[in-house]
């Protein structure tokens, strides 16, 4: 008997929660889907940009081992890295609000009042450590011959920086770039934990108004993988251009082949 | 994120209370909530407490079921319900239309008015065209998001995971006002040191609608375990069990006419 009823639940369930998805619902609130993918958007590409510039003087003193400078950007990076974006977007948003000197400071009103903000300075200040470290990395890895080639050319060293070091750096820095675009991207989901209205938010608005498991979600999924998909795309037309010499050379043609047979 | 954690609550609640029986059914998975006080909220170690908490190990004893607590965030409360994850819910949640159209509901285990509560002394013009631009916050997938977008979908409606949070922002000063049911808003907030110099605003809300008739368990669609609930909420109102629940936490009856 017992094993009956739990039989046939489970059939019901199974029947009642795989029913197809509501897809006059999703189509009616696509507007909103596409307002949330700009929300997303500018909060990825602000942060990647703003962040971007910090991180090039950073990981200079850092690759140059600057005095002083190269130990406190050391501690701002581990830091950054080392704790979850979703708690230095709370600490931002909740934490700086919890104190009333911060509540009656200039900032207040037209920005830390702002989840906007809050999550776009996090987000910022996080993507900014990441870039710091790899590109660190990858100036530090300018093969000496570069350099020394430069310098026997006459270049001064802001010249070497610039059309040397620099460009060569982001050059190698290029495939681990990508993942970072597209691990903000992801990332910009936390965003609707704290009352934006992102793709994420306005998926989990759909799925909390209409009572729905699945629809907001998937739609918001699809969103997110159409954007990865031409950042992919973008990325990989980058890397054909600036990375191109690092390809293996055709050393023969098989048309060349077939004529010197 | 849907942050979840299974507790087994089964050792005091029921067992203690039929130490000898033996174990009849299987176990009953009830889903709950862990930021909602005093219906619910977490303790410092971990545990989960509160009238809802109270109320479902009542039930499961009721019913001779070993209890099962699953906290689940509040957006997620019905899709985890039909995914199986737990049997039915226990987490102060309206019988309203929208959600019959998902789930069965019990008859009511409570009943309290809904109201909106701002900064003591604020006064809003509560029309469509007075609350245009101002920012109301709540919880997502409430009766409440109902209300507000049907009434006011020019304001700045603020959707949040967990009512602390909105609590937060409206401390914080990034909300006009906020709109919640009034106990968990009297014993969560008003009366704490959070909520000095905020107060009700307006009356209660009416919209049977949107805000339901009541608070009822959650279960799956056709599920026989509605009808027994129903039996176990008018057990433990007669034979006293409720009314001992109801005074730790109120000093009114809350279950309403």
């Amino acid at each position: 008997m017992e094993n009956e009823r739990t039989f046939f639940q489970y059939l019901r369930d199974f029947s009642e929660t795989s029913s197809p998805l509501d897809f006059v619902l999703i189509y009616d609130n696509l507007g909103r889907f596409f307002e949330g993918a700009l929300v997303t958007l500018q909060l990825t590409v602000l942060a990647l940009f703003v962040g971007g510039l910090i991180a090039i003087p950073l990981a200079l003193a850092r690759a140059y081992k600057a005095p002083v400078w190269n130990q406190i950007i050391w501690v701002y990076t581990y830091a950054f890295r080392g704790t979850p974006l979703l708690v230095q977007v709370y600490l931002f948003y909740f934490g700086l609000g919890q104190f009333e000197t911060v509540r009656s400071s200039f900032l207040w009103g037209p920005i830390l009042s702002d989840p906007w903000w809050c999550v776009l300075i996090a987000f910022t200040l996080n993507t900014a450590a990441y870039t710091t470290e790899f590109l660190r990395g990858s100036i530090e890895a300018t093969p000496l011959g570069e350099i020394e080639a430069s310098k026997a050319c006459g270049m001064s060293p802001w010249i070497r920086m610039r059309l040397v070091v620099l460009p060569n750096a982001f050059r190698r820095a290029l495939p681990a770039y990508s993942n970072e675009v597209i691990f903000t991207l992801h990332g910009s989901v936390i965003a609707s934990t704290v009352t934006l209205q992102d793709l994420l938010g306005v998926g989990r608005w759909l799925n909390g108004r209409y009572y729905l498991a699945y629809e907001g979600f998937i739609t918001a999924m699809v969103f997110y993988m159409a954007i990865v998909f031409l950042i992919s795309a973008a990325f990989k037309m980058a890397e054909g251009r600036y990375l191109g010499h690092l390809r293996p050379r055709e050393t023969s043609k098989p048309e060349a082949k077939a004529a010197a047979a | 994120m849907t942050f979840k954690k299974t507790i087994l609550a089964s050792v005091v609640g029921a067992m203690t209370l039929f130490a000898g029986q033996s174990l009849v059914a299987d176990t009953l998975r009830i889903g709950v909530e862990g930021a909602y006080p005093p219906f619910s909220r977490k303790e410092a170690d971990g545990s989960l407490s509160g009238f809802d908490i109270d109320m479902a190990l009542a039930l499961c004893a009721q019913l001779k079921r070993e209890c099962e607590l699953v906290e689940q965030e509040w957006d997620g409360m019905i899709p985890a319900l039909m995914a199986n994850k737990y049997d039915a819910i226990v987490a102060s949640m309206s019988i309203t239309e929208d959600r019959r159209r998902k789930v069965d509901f019990s008859e009511k285990y409570y009943f309290t008015p809904t109201r909106f509560i701002a900064k003591e002394g604020a006064s809003f013009e509560m029309t469509r065209e007075g609350t245009a631009g101002l920012k109301i916050g709540l919880l997502r997938g409430t009766t409440m998001q109902c209300y507000v977008e049907k009434h006011f979908p020019d304001a700045d409606i603020k959707l949040y995971n967990t009512q602390e949070d909105v609590y937060a922002d409206l401390v914080a000063g990034r909300l006009d006002m906020q709109v919640n049911n009034t106990l968990q808003a009297i014993d969560g907030f008003l009366n704490t040191d959070q909520g000095q110099g905020f107060a009700f605003l307006g009356e209660d809300l009416d919209d049977v609608a949107c805000l339901g008739e009541g608070t009822g368990i959650a279960v799956r669609k056709g599920d026989p375990l509605a009808d027994e609930l129903t039996a176990a909420i008018a057990a433990i109102r007669t034979d006293g069990t409720y009314m001992t629940i109801n005074d730790k936490y109120f000093s009114i009856d809350i279950y309403g006419n």
